[in-house]
């Protein structure tokens, strides 16, 4: 059960350190690092991200979800396809899934201009490709559980 | 008008809470951190917020009858007895304004002048001046750090007088965080049954216990239910401060007379509140749950920075707060507390606010988010190094 503690403490967190994560689950800090390391190994941990306020920090950052409409492959389904999107180092997730449309991209770009000719020259001919829909994120208010730009707010009056 | 002479000499004699007055400077500090909450940090589940809304939408804002709704009361019942082993009628409930009103209607059923309560201390604030109210005598029985601020049988034994009519047993404890185990009631149980003294368990943190084993009440013990009452609420489990909710459970002409008096002071707990009560006991134990672990997270945590600090404190197995010794320091609670709040603008409350036994101690509450109370930790850590401890 603490190994899902830890987990969530980190998806909170990522800088939270081991001796952190050892006190609070009651483990040794070597139970902690070996845990993760095993989680790395096992693909649970796939990385430690920052979470950058772009347009707060002044540098030109345009995301996008695009839509994406596609023929899936017999034998290989929607895997192959997806392989091939992911490789593309501009797109940041690539996601298969259900309702109107097949694959859920994000992506980032310095303007809207890249991000267009990106899948006008690059997405749309794809083979396989049917069809896209773009949309441009105009601002971030939560993001990944956090609210941007805000502290939270201790309501409590009887402080 | 002379308002001194005209106010009752009881009320104007009631003690007033020690917690108060910090809380009243550290609110008018810029940048103050605060570790003085007694209450959840977490929104009441939107389930329970969802219900509440609804029962407002269908209209239902009619009193109830004034021991509360009867399926609220069938709900408790049935959740003391899944999650505590409790058996109860809903002739034996009465749903209250908050665990608060449920010890005021207790003590004042039970207590006539004269009339000694056994108060373990440290604890919670109220249990004293509402004694003191009824006229009644508040008999403080200092509980011991080295027997981690437990009762023990021997304590009580001594402590009985034949003017003795209420034990208080206020476990888990706010603000020791001390918990009774099974085999820890046991003796004090014993003790009990040879005598009439009546016991309230204040059960309000029962909920959150740390640990493997869960709390136990004493009204499970053999020959203990038709001596105890039990008080509980939604407060602290379910994150419900603010819709003042709570009930008592206990043998029949005793929540019958409890009942009379609520029904002259109070008519009946907030309807609203019942409603969504309902849903709380029916479908929101995986939410009790989900907070338990977090508190259980930052409690670890908030133990071990404190015992790095040199501020040692034994493990608290309940509730949500840790009552580390200052010892250290060399300097009196109250002391303690003050310079902490106007050097480092950190706000503690100190031990003593819970009884004069919580000399030597503060209460530091963890219902805060970690990146809270790692900065007050910080902050303590340099008023510490600047007293030169």
């Amino acid at each position: 059960m603490y190994m899902e503690q830890i987990l969530k403490v980190l998806e909170t967190n990522a800088r939270t350190s081991l001796e952190e994560l050892a006190a609070m689950t009651g483990k040794t800090v070597q139970e902690v690092a070996a845990y993760m390391d095993e989680c790395e190994e096992k693909h649970i941990i796939n990385g430690y991200r920052t979470l950058v306020d772009w347009e707060r920090a002044g540098v030109a950052d345009v995301q996008a979800l695009i839509d994406l409409r596609v023929t899936p492959r017999r034998d290989f389904g929607f895997d192959e396809i997806a392989a091939r999107l992911a490789d593309f180092s501009e797109v940041d997730s690539v996601l298969l899934m259900s309702g109107g449309y097949d694959l859920s991209l994000t992506m980032r770009g310095k303007s809207f201009q890249e991000i267009a000719l990106f899948v006008a020259q690059r997405l749309s001919p794809l083979e396989g490709v049917l069809s896209t829909a773009t949309h441009f994120v105009l601002r971030t208010y939560k993001k990944d559980g956090v609210l941007y730009g805000k502290d939270p707010i201790d309501e409590r009056e009887c402080q | 008008m002379e308002y001194e002479k005209l106010i009752s000499r009881a009320a104007a004699e009631m003690r007033p809470s020690g917690i108060r007055k910090f809380f009243d400077i550290a609110a008018e500090m810029k940048d103050c951190i605060s570790l003085g909450v007694g209450e959840p940090d977490f929104k009441t589940p939107w389930a329970i917020r969802q219900a509440g809304i609804q029962s407002l939408e269908k209209g239902r804002t009619w009193y109830t009858s004034n021991s509360g709704l009867k399926e609220l009361r069938q709900e408790i019942c049935r959740y003391l007895e899944r999650r505590f082993d409790l058996h109860y009628t809903e002739d034996q409930t009465l749903v209250t304004v908050g665990g608060s009103e449920a010890i005021d209607m207790c003590i004042r059923a039970l207590v006539e002048p004269g009339d000694e309560v056994i108060i373990p201390e440290p604890c919670f604030v109220c249990y004293y001046p509402i004694t003191t109210l009824t006229g009644g005598v508040a008999v403080p029985l200092a509980l011991k750090a080295e027997n981690g601020f437990k009762l023990t049988a021997d304590e009580l034994r001594a402590a009985i007088t034949p003017r003795t009519k209420l034990l208080i047993l206020p476990f888990p404890c706010n603000p020791t965080g001390a918990v009774m185990r099974k085999e820890e009631l046991e003796p004090i149980a014993q003790v009990l049954r040879e005598t009439n003294v009546l016991v309230l368990s204040d059960e309000i943190y029962a909920e959150l216990t740390y640990g493997h084993t869960r709390h136990v009440s004493i009204a499970s013990l053999p020959g203990m239910a038709e001596r105890t009452i039990v008080v509980n609420g939604f407060s602290k489990a379910h994150a419900m401060t603010g819709w003042r909710l709570g009930y008592a459970c206990g043998p029949k002409p005793i929540i019958k007379v409890m009942t009379k008096i609520h029904q002259s002071c109070i008519m009946c707990a907030p309807t609203t509140s019942q409603y969504a009560a309902v849903t709380a006991l029916k479908n929101c134990d995986a939410d009790i749950e989900s907070m338990r672990k977090e508190y259980d997270l930052r409690r670890r945590w908030l133990v071990n920075a404190l015992n790095n600090l040199g501020l040692t404190c034994f493990e608290p197995q309940g509730a949500f707060y840790v009552f580390p010794s200052i010892q250290k320091s060399g300097l009196p609670s109250d002391e303690f507390c003050k310079q902490l709040l106007y050097s480092k603008k950190v706000a503690v409350i100190p031990g003593p606010a819970f009884g004069d036994s919580g000399e030597g101690f503060v209460r530091i509450s963890y219902s805060y988010s970690l990146d809270h109370l790692k900065k007050a930790v910080s902050r303590m850590e340099e008023f510490l190094k600047e007293l030169g401890v």
